[in-house]
């Protein structure tokens, strides 16, 4: 009891003291995430868009499939991005493996599914209501497609916000990608996962504060932005 | 607003004035859904020239439906639509302006929906701005052009949807039900820009509910029972004397069945 009110107190003190190591470890962690993040908008984005104005055979396969990558355990995204990065890989030349690269490969693949299919429900909706005035105004497909994008812009933020907490929230990917090789490819995950198991639960708890933190600042903010939506205040 | 008759030198100003109309024709069109007929063998020929067509006909008579295959976003099952010489197609639709029965506001301000639709039609940025204002001040709108268009009042959007079609400077302007939700006054405000619309050589096709609104603006009345057109005739005799009993009993405010 006594060695838990030690380390949370060594926890406070590493926040308070903003030590140098764990700041590089949080910075780290929302670089690899915040870059996940985009790769996967700009791929998950238009990918979802295309498939809610589409149509064409297999798009429903292609529905079914993406809520279906929602769900992907981050350990078999870094098994199969370790396989490909390995040296031995198809991509192994780029010598990319147990690099912070190899992680945001590893994160976007994971959030891409998830993003791509919040961007298919959020513009198929908007779709659905938009589409006869739009082709009345004779807008073409891809100015439609882009309209769409706009003007769902609120729900479509929610998504990236979504994707961003499953990513730095996860740690089956990274550890198997990155290694969690010491000041290269440490993230708060990883790191809370090693410390614990060494037993140093300061640093541990000191990065799982901040890990809590910043996933509930996350859902709130997805919440406060549902309830501007539901208020129907656009912009 | 504009006097009956008179173009309204806003609308002038704002470029509204289009060219030659060409002709809407649709014929042998027919179509069903789930079994039902919707539209059958519906040969009509609409906007032929600067008038008003009013649509009339009871709930479900296929108006909104034959409104949406004439502007081409329905295909119809058997029959053909021509927009002079060629299909309704997107490459042409700018010329066809449409408000739906329930207006579609994009979610952006009233001034951004309207020079939307002045970015659709192709005209160059620099005069999409003073544009749509003098429209929407033409269409009164001018104290809401800041406002998000989603929250504006069902009157208030029947009118964006107005303004924002007159945009595009159609040939063909198709209204469906735009004053069902209006009072009196913007009822009014819509009225005067159908006349002005009208007088600035647009074919408008109207749909309403409303006879009153009817005999003051119709040329010519198309009268649709069960998706048939059951006449077509000038708006004179079709209101001094109906030639079907349908007809008749719409006009007295009777059950047609
Ligand atoms: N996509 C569709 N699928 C099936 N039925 C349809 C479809 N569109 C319209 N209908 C049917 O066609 C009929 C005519 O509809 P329409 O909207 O044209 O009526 P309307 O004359 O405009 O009536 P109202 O005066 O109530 O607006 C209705 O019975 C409607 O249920
Ligand atoms: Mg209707």
């Amino acid at each position: 009891m006594s060695d838990l009110a030690t380390a949370f107190r060594d926890a406070l003190d590493l926040l308070l003291s903003l030590d140098p190591e764990l700041a590089a470890i949080v910075a780290l962690s929302l670089q690899v995430s915040l870059g996940a993040v985009a790769v996967a908008a700009l791929v998950g984005m238009p990918l979802g868009a295309v498939v809610a104005v589409g149509r064409f055979p297999g798009r429903m396969a292609v529905v079914v499939l993406m809520n279906a990558l929602m769900g992907l355990p981050p350990v078999v995204v870094g098994l199969v991005v370790y396989l490909l990065l390995s040296r031995a890989g198809p991509l192994g030349a780029f010598g990319l493996l147990y690099t912070p690269t190899a992680m945001v490969i590893a994160q976007a693949v994971l959030v891409t599914p998830i993003i791509a299919a919040l961007t298919r429900q959020t513009v198929e909706d908007l779709w659905g209501e938009y589409e006869e005035q739009l082709r009345v105004l004779g807008v073409s497909r891809l100015e439609m497609v882009a309209t769409l994008l706009w003007d769902a812009r609120p729900s479509l933020l929610t998504g990236l916000l979504a994707g961003f907490g499953r990513a730095v929230a996860e740690v089956g990917a990274v550890i198997i990608v990155g290694g969690n090789i010491n000041h290269v490819t440490r993230v708060m995950t990883t790191t809370i996962a090693l410390e614990t198991s060494k037993g140093n639960l300061s640093l541990a708890l000191g990065l799982g504060i901040i890990l809590v933190a910043i996933t509930v600042t996350v859902s709130a903010l997805v919440m406060a932005m549902r309830g501007r939506e539901g208020r129907a205040v656009h912009g | 607003m504009a006097d009956a008759g008179v173009v309204d030198p806003r609308l002038d100003d704002a470029g509204l004035v289009a060219g030659g109309v060409a002709p809407l024709c649709c014929s042998g069109v027919g179509l069903a859904r789930g079994g039902r007929v919707l539209l059958d063998d519906v040969t009509l020929e609409l906007a032929r020239r600067p008038g008003v067509t009013v649509i009339l006909g009871p709930n479900g008579a296929g108006k909104s439906l034959l409104l949406r295959v004439v502007a081409g976003l329905v295909e119809p099952d058997r029959g053909r639509v021509r927009w002079g010489p060629r299909p309704p197609d997107r490459s042409r639709a700018t010329r066809i302006g449409f408000v739906f029965q329930k207006p579609v506001m994009l979610r952006r301000s009233v001034l951004a929906n309207v020079t939307y639709a002045l970015r659709a039609a192709g005209v160059p940025r620099h005069e999409r701005e003073a544009r749509a204002r003098s429209l929407l001040a033409a269409g009164d709108l001018g104290h809401l052009e800041r406002v998000s268009a989603r929250v504006l009042s069902g009157g208030e959007q029947q009118r964006v949807a107005l303004v924002r079609a007159l945009a595009t400077k159609p040939e063909a302007l198709l209204l469906d039900e735009p004053t069902a939700s209006l009072d009196p006054r913007s009822t009014q405000a819509i009225e005067a820009l159908v006349r002005a619309t009208r007088a600035a050589g647009v074919g408008v096709v109207l749909v309403t509910h409303d006879l009153g609104q009817a005999r003051r603006l119709a040329d010519e009345v198309v009268f649709i029972h069960r998706g048939r057109v059951l006449e077509q005739a000038p708006a004179a005799c079709f209101f001094d004397a109906p030639s079907t009993a349908a007809a008749r009993e719409f006009l007295d405010g009777g059950l047609v069945l």
